[in-house]
Parts: structure tokens; C-alpha cells; sequence
């Protein structure tokens, strides 16, 4: 099957590699780059498991040809940490709030509250619940994930 | 790996065209949430796909010097949703918008999408069939012009021809002006599901906000196609602001109407919600134009 060169930054570094054309955005970023926070999850852009931000929008990669990243900025959950490895203000709330337990969903709402974080502004806890509306979590009852997401938006605010 | 056989990717509306020309069977992907899923569930196995994503120029939203709304068609519905030109004139079509799928969704999923495949459930296409929606069809002979109450021919069938792309979703200035709209998705969950009955409702009232002079209504999922209740229309013009005309509606809009009875609902459940939401989406609409009970 035919390959394509794909170049794109991906947390901030400027990569390219060949892929195949019929390969999701997740295969690429799994596969080739293994950056294995991106979840193959239902794989119809339904769970939200292989969220991603392309040039500041989150995207299910599951539901993204990888030929479509040409040219795009890519983050993934890989990209936030620091630089000794530390985790960032968002996973660590994750962690004290109990918004984990197997796991497999954090990747992706993680990088959804960046999303939403980065907005810079205050939302209520019905628009939180809106904006993470995109992700299914089968072990949480999504009420820590709330609070965790609220909470670093009200530290980053300066109203915690 | 999606199981397709060959991508074409297009870097203009002129080289889509052609490449639709060059491989007529080919399955033309914009955002890919409609597309993509098929070919997850093999419904379109070994497809060739002539991919338009990248044309931003299909993206904008815009004012046409007559004073008609461009709506490319590649808009996703978050851009639409945050598009200021529809904030200023038709806030109704960015609130449809965001009522579709999920956030992620509709970052990649388009409001030309949203109408090309033909589906009932669409919420944005109630809004646009509400608003007398003029859509710009671009192939191999140049560019026409179609309403899109012709524009729908059965569940899942549009009146678009082999190696034609929809480029515009045009609404008016007369459909627009002094217009106030709103939409109404009843689901079963606030995300990431399908309209069991969608309800885009507008007005025009009077100077003195006392009589309404216009109103339409469309619906999505109340028949194979979204429809307008035309018989609701006409039984409105010129009626005054108040709860009659929120009674004429709920009742008048049943004459219009063919719900079918689905794994989702029942015809007679959709009934219920279908005189429900013409009562409240009216009563909204009313009161978004400067109408008080």
C-alpha cells in the first residue's frame, strides 16, 4: 500500500515519517512515535480514549487519517511533563482527587482539560460537564474527574 | 488501519472536482466522522476516498455582497458555532451545532457533511431548512444553485450529481433579517447521541413585537427527510403574540408531519415530543424577537 511522508510537530519537536495511507492518526502516534497514552478504544470517536490536540482543538485520533497531521501540531499527554519528569498541575489533581482508577480513559480527558484549561477562563460545573462530555469513564462515576479538572482550574485562576 | 484501497487527496475545489471525474466511484471524505466509522464497520470495505479536508477555503463563514450568510461547507461545527458573523445574525445554527455528537466531535465534523449524507437526525440541516437554505453545488459544468427543499430525495439520497461538491451553504438576507430562531434536540442522553426529534423554530414579528408575520418550522427525524411543517406556518402568519398562538402550533404542526416508530422511540412518543417542542421552540423564539406573554 502506498506510503506518504507525514510532517508535523508533535509536543513541540518537528518530526516526519513515512506512513501508510490508511493508517488513523492513533496507529501513527502509537506505532511509530510510541506515544502510548493515545488509547485504541472503541475506535469510532465514541470513548474519547485517543483525544489529542491538533493546533489547540481536541480531536478523537481514532476517527483522523494520520495523513491529515501534515503540517499540524500535535500534543499528546506525553508532552506535559516537566522536564525531570514531573507531572503537571492537571495529573497531579488527577492523582489527589481519585480521578483514576484503571486508567485507560485519563490520557484523554487529560488532554480535554488542557483544552479547557488553557482557555483561561472560569466555567461552571455544568459547562465542565459539557466540555468533558466527550469521554467515557467506566470505573469513576466521572464526579472525581470533575472535581479534579474544576479544582486546577480555580488554582490556575488564582481562586482556589 | 481503515480498510480503504487508495486516498486522493485534493488541494483545491477545482482538483476535487476533477479527481471525482477521474475515479467515479470514489467516496468523497470531508470531516470523516460519517466516513470513517463506515469503513471501521466495513460498510465501505475497499473504497477508493477523495479526501477534501484541506481545503480551508471551503471554512469561512462570510457575507456575500448581496447580504446573503457563506457557510463553507468544511466548517466544523465548533467553528460555527464560534463563527462571529452567525453569533451576529444566526445564533440558531451555531446552537444546533453544538448539540451534535461530542466536543471532539465537532471539531472535525462539518456542517456540509452534516446535510450531504442525507440524514434525517442532522442538527444542523432542521435549522437550515428552516431558514430556506440555499445550497452551491460545484462540478465539472460550473456551479448551481439549489434550495434544499430540493435538495433531499429519501433517507440517505441528495441531489447531488456524480463528480459534484456542495461549496456553499447560503442563507439569505431576507430568510435572515429581523429573524430570531431556536433549536431544540430531544435525546436520550445530552451527548453523544442522535436526535430522536430535532425542532428548529423562527419568527418575524410585528414593529410593535404584538403580531407574528412570519414563522417557520423544520424538523429532523419527523419524516425520512428533514421537512418543514408548512401547514403550522400558515396557521401562525399573522396570528398575535400570546398562548394562542402556542396552542395553534402544538396542534397544527401534527397536520405536517410523518414519524415512524424506530428502536429509538415510537411514532406516537415522537407525536408527543414533536407538538412539545413546536410549543416551547416557539414560545423561545417569540421571546429571543422581543415578544412578551
Amino acid at each position: 500500500m502506498e506510503k506518504k511522508l507525514v510532517k508535523c510537530n508533535i509536543n513541540g519537536k518537528d518530526v516526519e515519517t513515512y506512513v501508510d495511507v490508511r493508517a488513523s492518526l492513533t496507529d501513527m502516534l502509537r506505532n511509530d512515535y510510541r506515544l502510548t497514552s493515545v488509547k485504541k478504544g472503541c475506535e469510532v470517536g465514541e470513548c474519547g480514549a485517543c483525544n489529542v490536540i491538533i493546533d489547540g482543538e481536541c480531536f478523537n485520533s481514532c476517527i483522523y487519517l494520520a495523513v491529515w497531521a501534515e503540517g499540524k501540531r500535535i500534543r499528546t499527554l506525553e508532552g506535559l511533563l516537566g522536564p525531570g519528569g514531573e507531572l503537571s498541575d492537571i495529573q497531579q489533581a488527577f492523582v489527589d482527587e481519585a480521578a483514576v482508577q484503571c486508567g485507560f480513559c485519563t490520557p484523554g480527558f487529560i488532554m480535554t482539560a488542557v483544552e479547557i484549561l488553557e482557555t483561561g477562563k472560569e466555567y461552571t460545573r455544568d459547562e465542565l460537564r459539557k466540555l468533558l462530555s466527550g469521554h467515557l469513564c467506566r470505573c469513576t462515576g466521572y464526579e472525581n474527574i470533575l472535581n479534579a479538572v474544576e479544582k486546577t482550574m480555580k488554582q490556575r485562576l488564582g481562586k482556589a | 488501519m481503515y480498510d480503504f484501497s487508495a486516498l486522493y487527496e485534493a488541494t483545491s475545489v477545482s482538483h476535487a472536482v476533477q479527481l471525482m471525474q477521474e475515479h467515479p466511484d470514489a467516496v468523497l471524505i470531508a470531516g470523516g466522522s460519517d466516513v470513517l466509522i463506515k469503513l471501521r464497520e466495513g460498510k465501505l470495505a475497499g473504497a477508493e476516498l477523495i479526501s477534501i479536508y484541506k481545503l480551508d477555503e471551503l471554512r469561512e463563514v462570510t457575507i456575500d455582497p448581496d447580504g446573503a450568510l457563506r457557510i463553507g461547507p468544511m466548517t466544523s461545527f465548533s467553528h460555527a458555532t464560534k463563527s462571529p458573523v452567525l453569533q451576529q445574525y444566526m445564533p440558531v445554527l451555531g446552537e444546533a451545532a453544538d448539540t451534535a455528537g461530542g466536543p471532539q466531535l465537532r471539531n472535525v465534523g462539518t456542517v456540509g457533511g452534516n446535510i450531504c449524507n442525507g440524514v434525517t437526525s442532522a442538527d444542523t440541516a432542521s435549522t437550515e431548512v428552516a431558514y430556506d437554505a440555499v445550497l452551491e453545488i460545484t462540478g465539472a459544468n460550473g456551479v448551481r444553485k439549489l434550495s434544499i427543499h430540493d435538495f433531499y430525495k429519501g433517507p440517505g439520497k441528495v441531489a447531488l450529481e456524480k463528480g459534484e461538491l456542495l461549496t456553499a451553504i447560503l442563507i439569505p438576507k431576507e430568510s435572515y433579517e429581523n429573524c430570531y430562531g431556536y433549536y431544540i434536540k430531544y435525546a436520550m442522553r445530552n451527548a453523544m447521541d442522535i436526535a430522536t426529534i430535532g425542532c428548529s423554530v423562527n419568527v418575524v414579528l410585528s414593529a410593535d413585537k404584538q403580531t407574528i408575520q412570519r414563522a417557520r418550522i423544520a424538523y429532523g427525524v419527523a419524516g425520512p427527510v428533514p421537512m418543514r411543517a408548512r401547514t403550522a406556518e400558515a396557521a401562525l402568519a399573522g396570528q398575535p403574540v400570546g398562548e394562542g398562538a402556542i396552542e395553534i402550533v402544538g396542534r397544527e404542526v401534527l397536520n405536517d408531519v410523518n414519524p415512524r416508530t424506530s428502536w429509538r422511540a415510537s411514532a406516537d412518543f415522537r407525536k408527543q415530543i414533536i407538538s412539545e417542542t413546536a410549543r416551547r421552540g416557539l414560545r423561545a423564539a417569540i421571546e429571543r424577537a422581543g415578544g412578551v406573554f
